[in-house]
């Protein structure tokens, strides 16, 4: 696949690799990077090979925040018309699992496009932390928020006004992360769990995502009912049939995606 | 440069010496900065593959510098912004330390000793808990490394008495790996190094690295990462050569990757 800037992007069998390239600024986050990291998302998610997208970051961080040289001129005009975090909201728009393989740092930006994505991975010696209120500012692409629900207002104040770094064992005692693992080991663990979703029913991985992305923001009734409503919908796929034949002949499935 | 420690390279073994021998080598703000600068240098530079960390003059180290305490000194700022970061990054260097113990350990100094992987004693060492002897408490580490190195009750033996612990009584409780007469510390110290550092380093590392979570740590933990670290040591350069070299019947030549 094209590189596009500031991110190097691959796809090795069934998973998509995004892995942010901008070392020399430990993957800073500016806008033309932004807009390439959803492209190349937009482009798996569309990509019929691809059944997993897999973000990671070359050097020795994941991601260390936004370019702050970008913003630092910025006014509230100029933001408003640029919008520059509208297009993160896409991500949310994405279908197939994403999964962030995180080491070093992953702060501000860093953080909030880790958690942006399904599941985290993060190295032993991540640190993850929104050091925004150390410049005057604060998260703007949805740290403040997610960070709010997963902790609860008081651990997420703490954490937001004091810009304290967490540890990955921290950031997975909160539930932020799903596992720790040695930073030798990362992306191997990672390319394993990735695998692994590829081979399971894409159409019930994408059917699961909607609904858990829904059932975090509705009340418990209304996100039952979407529950309920893609289960049936699930018993329209050869997927389903191929499911519960091979369950009943006691062997591996074959799922289509259809 | 240092002003209050000398650094030294040889043969991969990178050597600290604390050099206030007119005090005993007692720590003082910059002592403690500088064994951290000289710390942070030993985990980055490749060619280190084990340290050795030994006093000037008369004594290993008689610990924070009395002269210039008072009650009016925040004791726990002291510790959070002095010796923890260095007892951490110490403890945290993923290659084999070697705690040369020319003279007396008293307290923090005691502590340092602790937090090395080895500790090799002149026999005119001397290690005492003296925390408790001012009314204070162990600290830099000791409370911790103390239990783990000896058990728990002569740990407070040691910490609660703070009684003078000779040499080779320290060798029989299990606090020093051997006693070498004190004209051939340096020489022996340097020797146990060169040795380790001539050892798959790497590999050390790790098991360095796992040991130190054992006590925090269930058993299915330290087999999940006892698996993850053989992974990694089985991707070493020094892995390949370890079984070409039994296998060809000569000895290895480890690298240290």
């Amino acid at each position: 696949m094209i590189d596009r800037p500031f991110i190097k992007v691959w796809r090795d069998g069934a998973v998509g690799h995004i892995e942010l390239n901008r070392p020399e600024a430990f993957n800073a986050l500016n806008r033309q990077m932004m807009s390439a990291i959803v492209g190349a998302l937009q482009t798996f998610d569309e990509d019929a090979e691809t059944a997993v997208v897999v973000i990671s970051g070359a050097g020795r961080a994941f991601a260390a925040g936004a370019d702050i040289d970008e913003m630092a001129g910025d006014d509230p005009v100029r933001l408003e018309m640029v919008d520059p975090f509208a297009v993160w909201d896409q991500i949310r728009l994405i279908r197939k699992p994403l999964l962030a393989a995180v080491h070093g740092f992953a702060l501000g930006g860093g953080f909030e496009l880790a958690l942006s994505c399904d599941l985290i991975f993060a190295a032993e010696n991540t640190q993850f932390g929104f050091p925004e209120v150390k410049l005057g500012v604060m998260p703007g692409a949805g740290g403040t928020v997610k960070l709010t629900k997963a902790l609860g207002r008081h651990k997420a104040l703490e954490w937001l006004w004091t810009g304290a770094r967490m540890t990955a064992e921290e950031a997975c005692a909160h539930g932020l992360v799903n596992r720790v693992v040695p930073a030798d080991n990362l992306m191997e663990v990672a390319m394993k769990m990735a695998r692994k979703l590829s081979e399971q029913a894409p159409l019930s991985l994408r059917l699961i995502k909607e609904t858990v992305n829904q059932a975090a923001d509705l009340a418990l009734y209304e996100a039952m009912l979407i529950e309920r409503k893609n289960f049936y919908l699930l018993f329209a796929s050869e997927d389903q049939k191929e499911g519960m034949a091979a369950f009943r002949e006691k062997r591996k499935p074959v799922f289509k995606g259809r | 440069m240092y002003e209050t420690i000398r650094y030294e390279f040889r043969n991969g073994v990178a050597r600290i010496e604390l050099h206030r021998p007119d005090r005993l080598n007692a720590f003082t703000e910059t002592m403690n900065q500088e064994i951290l600068d000289a710390l942070l240098a030993v985990e980055k530079d490749k060619a280190v593959r084990a340290l050795i960390i030994t006093g000037s003059g008369r004594g290993f180290s008689a610990g924070e510098d009395l002269k210039a305490a008072s009650g009016e000194v925040d004791f726990g700022e002291v510790l959070r912004s002095r010796y923890n970061p260095m007892i951490k990054k110490l403890v945290g260097i993923e290659k084999p330390t070697v705690a040369a113990v020319n003279g007396t350990a008293a307290g923090a100094g005691m502590s340092l000793a602790l937090a090395c992987d080895f500790r090799i004693a002149s026999d005119e060492a001397v290690f005492i808990q003296a925390f408790v002897n001012i009314g204070l408490v162990p600290d830099s580490g000791s409370l911790y490394f103390l239990p783990r190195l000896i058990g728990y009750a002569k740990a407070l033996e040691l910490a609660v008495l703070g009684e003078k612990i000779k040499a080779d009584d320290a060798l029989a409780l299990g606090l020093v790996t051997k006693v070498v007469p004190a004209a051939e510390l340096e020489e022996e110290s340097w020797r146990f190094a060169e040795r380790l550092a001539a050892m798959p380093t790497k590999a050390i590392g790790l098991i360095k690295r796992y040991m130190q979570r054992s006590f925090e740590t269930r058993l299915d933990q330290m087999l999940e990462w006892e698996a993850f670290a053989q992974r990694t040591a089985g991707l070493t350069e020094d892995f390949r050569e370890g079984v070409a070299a039994f296998i060809e019947k000569r000895r290895p030549e480890f690298r240290g990757r």
